[in-house]
């Protein structure tokens, strides 16, 4: 059923602008992939993210794009989005997205989840939350930590640029001691809430640190916390995305400064429970990853 | 644990007979039990083949939550559980009604107020998911007794709002709720509300058919919307961001939005009428010049009141509104002929019935509408004080 929902209707394909043919016939839904989805599908197929309202050189932007391709099974995945930059390219994106409120989005995933596992117990649909710091970190903490305290098999997913981006530049809990943003006008006062250690102790499976500055690498968190999220429970991947807009670089320097910060604060970290790996290894076997 | 997929054309998951909601609530043989509103929220839920809830605990309306949950093990209800707080449990059953479950919750007074935000997201949404309200005083000073001064936030939620006044009310209204709400023309999130203690602890008569039939199955392909499940093309909406815009489409588009959202509340009103037997109920004496515009438990307190008068040979009547939104408009207006003086006795200190009552007929009637007796924080409503308050009327 899911694939079919993207065919277009004979009657109406004359009149259907490239875009909407080209998902049908050139995105790269999974079942028509004899490999898992990947990176390096991105030059060749249609994207599932038609465009962006982004900033130019917005490193969230090429981020969301390697998540989308690095999507499991792309068909039978629903994205809970929350407020800040994101909700920009949410209604861009060719898959069932919900946007509600600002910092509810495990808690909108999580009755989401457990309704499709009751509805359709013989489907694997995944539920993947994606929101900016301030939205996973700050106003929804709570609703974060108890989805994984409660191991709900959703896997959420931090765009972390450090700063409340979408409303003017303010500190969030994420951006780094001493910073100056607004509202915190003479820097922050305290240290960058080590939120992947957190998800570590609150029942994450698999939790990373990383930034977005190698495609590849990103694309295989992302499929390893989706996979995880299906039969272990909750996944976090914390995903620096620089705003940098707000830190003063151009358009060209996203690359550098998250290449820059791989070697700093988000020097790469992963914790993966000892069931997770197991289960990993079996997805190795089976060609899932 | 049952499986929805286990579900017939004849029968749902649970092994019950599906029956329409005209069968359920007019036809089928009826036995008498005595029983809370909580219990009987129960049985209502026990007979509507509902496949999620999500709760918290509140006074007074934790027991209802229990009760629901206690159907989850015994396989009646598809999902269950306890949120960390109602602001994540009125998005956990947003995500569940969104995701094509028929869906029920309950609250209580400060946790109405902590999910506030969500309640114009359901709406905005058109989730047609049920909040059951066990009406309580909201902080501060701290109490836990019935006053239904919460129901004034919601007022313009864009939810329907019913009032159910006894036990019985519970019962039937909380069954028409999910099938006037899920209306493909309607399609908007419900609250019943009652009075917390009066009605959710008070033991009363009631008739229930037998337990082994239920409702027919929420069709989450018949929506306005389509359910988030990858089933159906994604929303139109999804794709076109106008949302951050400044430009005429994108308000238009927002501003019809909000519209369409009141227009179906409005769309319920000939399906409320049916299934509720009108949205207000007219008690006393017909050619009265003195009437009550209640709803709940002040309703009742009411028509105490109204007999009581009769003993000293005043006319009365009791106007009961069981819909506060839909407004019942034009049927207030019509119980209100003739009369001269209205009484609106409510459980909460600012009168907000009253005061909707007031703009909602403005111009309209020339009835005089007098709000009070008001009681709040806990306080019971004897028909003495509602007599006291007309007696001063009357004698000037």
């Amino acid at each position: 059923m899911a694939l079919d929902i993207y065919k277009i209707n004979p009657e109406f394909r004359d009149i259907m602008p490239q875009e909407i043919i080209d998902l049908e016939e050139k995105a790269t839904w999974s079942v028509k992939m004899e490999k898992a989805r990947g990176i390096k599908e991105l030059p060749q197929s249609k994207e599932l993210l038609e465009e962006h309202s982004l900033c130019a050189g917005c490193p969230e932007a090429a981020a969301l794009r390697y998540v989308l391709s690095a999507l499991p099974v792309p068909e039978e995945t629903v994205i809970v989005n929350s407020t800040g930059c994101t909700s920009l390219m949410f209604p861009h994106i060719a898959l069932h997205t919900v946007h509600s409120l600002f910092g509810n989005q495990n808690a909108v995933a999580s009755g989401i989840k457990r309704v499709l596992e009751w509805r359709f117990p013989d489907k694997q649909k995944d539920v993947v939350v994606l929101a900016g710091d301030g939205a996973t970190v700050d106003i929804g903490l709570d609703y974060t930590l108890q989805s994984f305290f409660r191991q709900e098999k959703i896997t959420t997913i931090c765009f972390d640029n450090e700063v409340y981006a979408n409303t003017g530049g303010q500190e969030s809990g994420m951006t780094a001691k001493g910073q100056v943003f607004k509202m915190a006008p003479t820097g922050k006062k305290f240290e960058k809430v080590p939120m992947w250690e957190l998800a570590k102790t609150s029942g994450c499976h698999y939790s990373v640190n990383l930034t977005a500055s190698a495609p590849k690498q990103v694309a295989k968190v992302v499929r390893e916390a989706i996979l995880i999220a299906r039969e272990i429970g909750p996944t976090y991947i914390n995903l620096y995305t620089p705003c940098i807009l707000e830190i003063g670089l151009s358009a060209n320097e996203g690359l550098g400064e998250m290449k820059d910060q791989d070697k700093g604060r988000f020097e790469f970290y992963k914790h993966v429970s000892p069931e997770a790996e197991a289960y990993l290894a079996k997805c190795k076997e089976e060609g899932l990853l | 644990m049952s499986k929805r997929t286990d579900m017939t054309d004849t029968h749902n998951w649970s092994g019950q007979k599906l029956v329409s909601t005209d069968y359920m609530l007019f036809e089928a043989p009826r036995t008498k039990h005595f029983m809370t509103g909580s219990e009987v929220l129960k049985e209502a839920v026990k007979r509507c083949t509902v496949d999620a809830s999500v709760s918290y605990p509140i006074t007074p309306q934790s027991e209802a939550a229990h009760l629901i949950g206690e159907l989850w093990a015994e396989g009646y209800v598809g999902v269950y559980f306890r949120g960390e707080n109602e602001f994540g449990v009125m998005s956990e059953v947003a995500g569940c009604s969104m995701a094509g479950a028929r869906t029920i919750t309950t609250t209580s007074g400060p946790g109405t107020l902590r999910a506030m935000e969500n309640f114009a997201m359901w709406s905005g949404t058109r989730a047609p998911m049920q909040l059951v309200l066990m009406a309580r005083g909201i902080n501060s000073p701290l109490t836990i007794q019935p006053d239904n001064l919460e129901v004034f936030y919601l007022l313009e939620s864009g939810m329907m709002i019913w009032y159910a006044e006894n036990v019985q009310e519970l019962f039937d209204m909380s069954i028409a709720a999910f099938t006037v709400a899920e209306k493909p023309d309607v399609h908007v999130p419900i609250v019943t509300v009652v009075d917390g203690f009066f009605v959710s602890h008070t033991r009363e008569a009631v008739e229930l058919p037998d337990d082994d039939i239920a409702i027919e199955p929420y069709d989450p392909y018949a929506s306005p919307l389509p359910p988030i499940d990858s089933e159906m093309p994604p929303g139109r909406f999804l794709r076109d961001p106008f949302v951050m815009k400044s430009n005429y489409i994108s308000y238009a588009a927002h501003a019809s939005w909000q519209f369409e959202i009141r227009s179906a509340v409005e769309r319920s009103v000939p399906y409320a009428k049916h299934f509720l037997n009108g949205l207000v109920h007219v008690s006393g004496d017909e050619d009265a010049e003195l009437a009550f515009v209640a709803c709940g438990t002040a309703s009742q307190q009411a028509k105490e009141a109204q007999r009581e008068l009769t003993k000293l040979g005043i006319k009365s009547k009791v106007i009961k509104l069981r819909t506060i939104r839909p407004f019942p408009e034009a049927e207030l207006l019509e119980a209100l002929q003739g009369v001269k003086h209205a009484f609106v006795p409510e459980f909460n200190v600012v009168g907000w019935l009253a005061n909707d009552v007031k703009a909602k007929l403005y111009g309209k009637c020339d009835t005089e509408i007098i709000g009070g007796p008001r009681v709040g924080g806990g306080m019971s409503m004897p028909a003495e004080a509602i007599i006291a308050e007309v007696m001063e009327k009357v004698n000037g």
